[in-house]
């Protein structure tokens, strides 16, 4: 239903759900990026080119992680989004807090 | 095109060697005609009375008709306004009421011809079967018997004749629409018989449903004041277009007559069309009133077989006996009324049984979703509350509450499973949200937690609930709104492509009555050359297979036991091409093979054959008065291939699925017409292989090996197939009617 890539990268960790990311999935996901976030620390890229559908567990699944990530003290940032998702935010104004960058590169940048 | 008559011969039962097999009445093809939707309002849904139809008792089945297309016909389409000459005698009054004695001598012979029949078949099974050759031995016997079937069938048909006469005159007061259904046939060709359509006398209102949807010829038609009507926005390319059907479906949601006259694009009519038969609606228990299609540009000989002054005739009024005179799908009369009780009855049923099936295997469905998710509590505790509205909504089905208000309950509870999901998201969100600006100052993270915005996310499509893809699935089952089609109520019957014979059941399934008038008031035209025709009779096969298939006419408890063998007999004659096969090859292995499937042709085998044989062919011609029949008999038996692809591809469709494939589609009549022997290959396959048995027999004689009655039997037998199938020889030959000036000249 959902599957994780997590990989890291020159100024990150790249945490990449590929699949829907929704009620059944979000726990999972947040558990993944907990993890991600304790032993990495630093900022956690969530790829999100491969995510085809948000709904509102999912929503609160990533700014939970972005709660999570910046009281250790580091951050969380959504990179390229597709369109359902891009849609979502924007209408949750939730954009303004998760700034989609448009790459994972830009993302790991800042 | 219409649908000419099929292959009309349904010619009751020979059976054995001579008149091998039965005709197949004709079928008909509902292709292509497909209307479409014009703009207009699409909802306008005429009020619908459920009244009561009539008694159920009184209908018997008859079988529609069906129409040709038209596609192939630009040659000769563009005809002009002037209807040519008839040359071909139509019986243009209607025969006088039948009298007593007409109806006494019928009875006789169909009583005799029936005892006689299951004699001679009771011996064949029993005394006669040469059981050394069972290979074919008994599939003789199995083909005699279906012939026999076929020929009960015909005189329990012919038992209730019914000649009707003139209408009483019809109420001045009755609505009229006129409708010209037309896809792509040449504009003037559809011109030619709106034109005439205006100028039917009775008051109406004339529209042509243009499936379509062509600019020039609605510009053509409003010029004179003609109607135009295509499909509505509905139908979208997401929902089935139902062709035919589906165009009539559309059209009833925006006119509003009491009564329709239905005519495809060549069936012009003439202007006493309605004078002539609206009065039979004045018992208020009929629902349709057929009339003849007659074909002005056949030649006399017609080796089409376009003409069926059989099915036009005797057949239909046999079934009219029985209440069960069939609608052909054009040159009809319906009574809207009669429809839209038919289309809201079938909506009704159809979203019961979606609702039931989708009760019945909630439970399933659910449970394994609980496995699915044991793991994360919140789609248990979802799960769990869908079950409950499911238990509750169950129960009142159970109960037989009115199923849109228990799915209307059901759904609202199953949007608050939703809301509460998705406000518990919003909550937490809302939440971590406030401690993120809290930590880090930032007051978007504040601003963003506004309420408002996150009110969509409660929507069916991205709430939380949808992650459980079975439940959505399960909750649409319990949606009462057919978003599958473009409306909601289709009162014309969408299972078939020869929709108009299935709807007529349908109607005869809910009380209401038919009538066959038999008189000819509308002329059109018929396929010219042989592909076309050829196409065209596989569609009428096709479409009546796929009613039998779909819905059984003996399993339909509304109608009458008259009724449905009715229906069931013009069905039962599409399966002749079986019969056929056998009926060929049994004399072809005796002759060449010395193969004999009988004991012996004794003087018992002809004294009980004979006999029978003399007397349905006496029956034949009583019923007939006089009627062309040798044409459909011919077509009955010569085309078995096509008869038998008809039973095989509904076959695939109705229970696999598949396409009912199209396959020779000719586009136009070619001006340099060739001669297609490719068409007819298994029939050329048939006449070598009978000729070649008579030179081995011929052989045999000089031998001194043959002697006795036996070889001379089946000599007879094989001359009088040889006769059926030279036909197709003449068919292929056929470079369509000779112009009208050559004609005249």
């Amino acid at each position: 239903m959902i599957e994780f890539d997590v990989r890291q990268e020159e100024g990150g960790t790249v945490v990449a759900p590929r699949g829907r990311l929704t009620m059944v999935s979000a726990r999972s996901f947040r558990e993944t990026v907990t993890e991600v976030v304790e032993r990495d620390g630093g900022t956690v890229v969530v790829d999100m080119s491969g995510t085809t559908f948000v709904d509102s567990s999912g929503l609160g699944a990533l700014v939970a992680c972005l709660k999570t990530a910046r009281q250790a003290g580091g951050d969380l940032r959504i990179a390229a989004p597709t369109e359902q998702v891009t849609m979502v935010l924007g209408l949750t104004n939730l954009d303004r807090v998760l700034r989609p960058r448009d790459t994972v590169e830009e993302a790991l940048v800042g | 095109m219409r649908r000419p008559e099929p292959a009309p011969g349904r010619r009751r039962g020979t059976y054995v060697s001579p008149g091998a097999t039965t005709g197949a009445e004709a079928l008909d093809d509902r292709p292509r005609t497909s209307v479409d939707g014009t703009p207009w309002s699409p909802a306008r849904a005429p009020e619908v009375q459920l009244r009561r139809g009539t008694d159920p008792m009184s209908t018997r089945a008859t079988r529609p008709r069906r129409r040709a297309h038209a596609r192939g016909r630009t040659g000769r389409t563009g005809r002009p306004v002037a209807l040519p000459p008839r040359r071909v005698h139509a019986h243009r009054a209607p025969a006088p009421v039948t009298s007593w004695w007409r109806l006494a001598l019928i009875r006789v012979i169909v009583l005799l011809t029936a005892l006689l029949g299951l004699n001679y078949i009771v011996w064949r099974w029993l005394a006669s079967v040469n059981w050394d050759s069972w290979w074919i031995a008994v599939p003789l016997v199995l083909a005699e018997t279906f012939s026999l079937v076929d020929s009960l069938l015909f005189g329990l048909g012919a038992w209730r004749l019914r000649e009707r006469g003139t209408a009483p005159p019809p109420d001045p007061e009755a609505t009229v629409d006129v409708l010209v259904t037309t896809y792509d046939e040449p504009l003037d060709l559809v011109m030619r018989t709106a034109r005439a359509a205006q100028r039917i006398r009775f008051p109406h209102a004339t529209w042509i449903l243009d499936d379509g949807d062509r600019p020039e010829l609605r510009a053509l038609a409003e010029a004179e004041g003609i109607g135009v009507v295509v499909r509505s926005s509905a139908w979208t390319a997401d929902v089935p277009r139902h062709a035919k059907a589906g165009n009539l479906n559309n059209a009833l949601m925006v006119t509003e007559g009491e009564f329709l006259l239905i005519l495809d694009a060549d069936q012009v009519p003439e202007p006493e069309i309605l004078e002539r038969t609206l009065g039979w609606f004045r018992d208020e228990r009929v629902a349709l009133v057929q009339t003849p299609q007659w074909f002005e540009n056949t030649s006399e000989s017609d080796p089409l077989g376009s003409q069926a002054p059989l099915f036009y005739g005797p057949i239909q009024q046999s079934k009219d006996g029985w209440n069960a005179a069939f609608f052909c799908g054009s040159n009809a009369i319906l009574r809207r009324e009669a429809l839209m009780q038919l289309g809201v009855s079938r909506y009704v049923s159809e979203v019961t049984i979606a609702v039931h099936r989708a009760v019945r295997s909630s439970r399933r469905i659910l449970d394994r979703a609980l496995v699915a998710h044991r793991d994360e509590p919140r789609a248990v505790r979802a799960l769990e509350e869908v079950s409950a509205a499911l238990e509750e909504l169950r129960g009142q089905v159970a109960e037989g509450e009115a199923l849109a208000d228990v799915t209307w309950a059901f759904q609202r509870r199953i949007d608050s499973v939703r809301r509460t999901l998705s406000d518990e998201d919003v909550a937490a969100m809302r939440a971590d949200l406030a401690e993120l600006a809290a930590m880090t100052d930032e007051p978007e993270a504040l601003a963003a937690a506004d309420e408002d915005a996150f009110a969509a996310l409660g929507d069916a499509d991205w709430s939380p609930l949808a992650a459980i893809e079975s439940v959505s699935l399960l909750v649409s089952a319990f949606d009462v709104g057919r978003e599958d089609e473009a409306q909601a109520i289709m009162p014309l019957a969408t299972i078939s492509v020869t929709e108009d014979m299935a709807t007529s059941m349908r109607l005869h399934g809910l009380g209401w009555r038919s009538v066959y008038h038999d008189e000819v008031l509308a002329v059109g035209l018929a396929p010219e050359d042989l592909p076309t025709m050829l196409t065209q009779r596989l569609r009428w096969a096709q479409g009546t297979m796929q009613v039998l298939f779909r819905e059984n006419p003996l399993l339909q408890r509304g109608m009458s036991w008259g009724q449905r063998l009715m229906y069931f007999s013009t069905m039962w004659s599409y399966l002749s091409g079986f019969a056929a096969v056998v009926y060929v090859a049994a004399p072809v292995l005796y002759l060449s093979f010395g193969v004999l499937p009988v004991e012996a042709f004794s003087l018992d085998f002809f004294a009980r054959l004979v006999p029978f044989l003399v007397l349905n062919q006496l029956l034949f011609l009583v019923v007939a008065a006089g009627r062309p029949t040798w044409r459909g008999q011919q077509y009955s038996l010569a085309l078995f291939p096509v008869w038998i692809r008809s039973v095989t591809t509904a076959f695939q469709n109705v229970y696999r699925g598949r396409s009912l494939g199209f396959a020779v589609t000719p586009k136009t009549r070619t001006t340099a017409h060739t001669r297609r022997w490719d068409l007819v290959r298994p029939q050329l396959v048939v006449m070598a292989a009978l000729v070649v048995s008579l030179i081995v027999v011929g052989v045999r004689y000089a031998a001194g090996q043959a002697e006795g009655v036996a070889p001379l039997v089946n000599i007879a037998w094989v001359l009088f197939d040889l006769a059926v199938f030279s036909i197709v020889v003449r068919a292929v030959s056929y470079s369509g009617p000779p112009e009208r000036g050559e004609e005249e000249a």
